[in-house]
């Protein structure tokens, strides 16, 4: 984690959220899948743990932004769910900085959890699983892959 | 008396160098966890295999056997020691699953391995007499009669003690044994009945010494509603919390209940253990390893608790007597804390 910049814990005006509430929702399901996907294919998702979602439903939702992707994963793909049926399997909803703040390494989701600053709903099991996936992504393999890409020109070959 | 002896302890000159700490022995759920451990400063991080073999085997957690080779080879290329946690009980018609995890932790190179086990430990020392072995706080060993057999049939080097002695008893095991002692320095507590607690077997028919894990995940339910939310382990109701109150994991012993028509915490408060304030006290009379609880937190836990202890111990080696606990350092550690409440556990109980 960084040991220079920290992102505080806040809140966004509660009009934000009223606004993107308001907002089609499916371009979070895109990007966030597009996302996983592209980490998937990196080869930093444990596979073990990869196939013990399939055929779950998700939901991620973010209070003050009003935002909510909601996906699935099957076939080795995370999937949109435009339209989706009943409950999730899983459903993570908390504010943007409490989000960021795991996301970057900053704080542990257990602690925003028991502070109840992360609410995890649906299958514990599975909530673990994921929670320990995302643990496991280690930032150092994405370095040796992501400037390999541009090597692949022809000119570039030594 | 209690208090009189913790009194001589304190009265003791104080004088320290670095090779005088105890080692700081971090907790390392997946590859990354144990990369913060080492990064941030441990001499030692502890870990255990994606299976049974372990006490913390949680879905999704811990090593396969590529990770383990990298996590092997990274914190041995920075100095820090490896030790691999094989701390349950081998199960009826699978001993050989555990005699295989002994044999591919020495194949791998770790400094120790950490068994509970008397059959384990004995096999470990027949077939590898060279490898290292620590008796692991699941052991269940409190006096130093326990932790000197397990010397002197299996040749153990550290015992881990279990959270349940005062400073003074933990002296007294000190004074009257050549093994190494290493105590729990920071983390969850619990009823603390390591290596003999059946709780979770009463709700669940699983438990720590049968599959690794206390309180299995699939158990789990947390049940929102409007205004509270329940969690119940295989539908046994174990606490009730209000929107705005801070929650803790459902295990039994940390659960509220309704006794005699009172309803409380009847068996231990979701507390952490946090030594800061008597870490001269614990080095002073002669422990060898601090260790951290939380295998299965996340690496920015990891970062936190190590940078933190880390600061504390080196602070020592400077100020000596003028040591004294950083609001900074208490802050850190008390966000992390399950409950949200400190504690010094055991170590300055009045009872002995």
């Amino acid at each position: 984690m960084s040991q220079g910049f920290t992102i505080p814990k806040f809140q966004l005006p509660g009009f934000i959220a009223r606004i993107g509430e308001k907002l089609p929702q499916w371009p979070h399901a895109v990007a966030l899948t597009t996302a996983l996907n592209a980490a998937a294919k990196l080869g930093v998702l444990p596979e073990d743990s990869l196939a013990q979602l399939d055929g779950k439903t998700f939901v991620v939702q973010v209070y003050d932004t009003g935002g909510q992707a909601a996906f699935t994963y099957r076939g080795g793909l995370f999937r949109p769910l435009f339209r989706p049926a009943g409950a999730p399997d899983l459903a993570f909803r908390a504010n943007l900085s409490a989000f960021l703040q795991v996301a970057a390494r900053q704080e542990d989701p257990d602690t925003l959890f028991f502070n109840r600053e992360l609410s995890i709903e649906g299958d514990t099991e599975l909530g673990l699983i994921v929670k320990n996936m995302l643990d496991a992504i280690d930032p150092s393999q994405f370095r040796p892959t992501l400037p390999r890409l541009p090597l692949n020109l022809p000119f570039s070959r030594r | 008396m209690a208090t009189l002896v913790t009194l001589r302890i304190l009265s003791r000159p104080f004088a320290m160098d670095r090779s005088a700490l105890p080692d700081l022995v971090c907790p390392a759920g997946s590859l990354p966890a144990l990369k913060a451990a080492v990064d941030n400063g441990a001499d030692a991080v502890y870990l255990g295999y994606k299976n049974d073999t372990n006490a913390r085997n949680f879905a999704g957690l811990n090593f396969d056997a590529k990770t383990m080779a990298d996590g092997v080879r990274y914190a041995h290329g920075k100095g820090c020691e490896v030790l691999m946690a094989i701390n349950t009980f081998p199960q009826p018609g699978r001993v050989a699953d555990w005699r295989a995890a002994v044999d591919g932790a020495v194949d791998l190179g770790v400094d120790a391995i950490i068994l509970a086990d008397v059959g384990l430990l004995d096999y470990a020392r027949s077939r590898h007499p060279q490898q290292r072995l620590h008796l692991s706080v699941q052991g269940s060993a409190t006096s130093y009669e326990a932790i000197n057999f397990a010397h002197r049939e299996f040749d153990v080097r550290r015992a881990v003690l279990p959270r349940v002695l005062t400073l003074a008893q933990v002296e007294h095991v000190i004074r009257n044994t050549p093994v190494e002692i290493e105590v729990f320095g920071f983390g969850s507590l619990c009823v603390m009945n390591e290596g003999r607690c059946w709780l979770s077997s009463y709700a669940t028919g699983e438990s720590p010494n049968t599959v690794g894990a206390c309180s299995p995940a699939k158990y789990v339910k947390w049940d929102k509603k409007p205004g509270q939310m329940d969690t119940r382990l295989n539908g046994v109701l174990i606490d009730r919390f209000a929107d705005d109150e801070p929650a803790g994991y459902p295990t039994l012993c940390k659960g509220r209940f309704e006794v005699q028509g009172e309803t409380y915490y009847a068996l231990e408060e979701p507390t952490s253990l946090n030594v800061l304030e008597i870490l001269p006290d614990i080095i002073k009379i002669g422990v060898k390893a601090i260790k951290v609880e939380g295998r299965q937190r996340s690496p920015a836990y990891v970062t936190q608790v190590t940078r933190t202890l880390r600061a504390a111990l080196d602070s020592l080696v400077n100020a000596g007597e003028r040591y004294h606990v950083k609001p900074t350092w208490q802050a850190e550690l008390a966000k992390v804390s399950e409950g949200n409440q400190a504690t010094l556990g055991a170590y300055n109980r009045p009872w002995r």
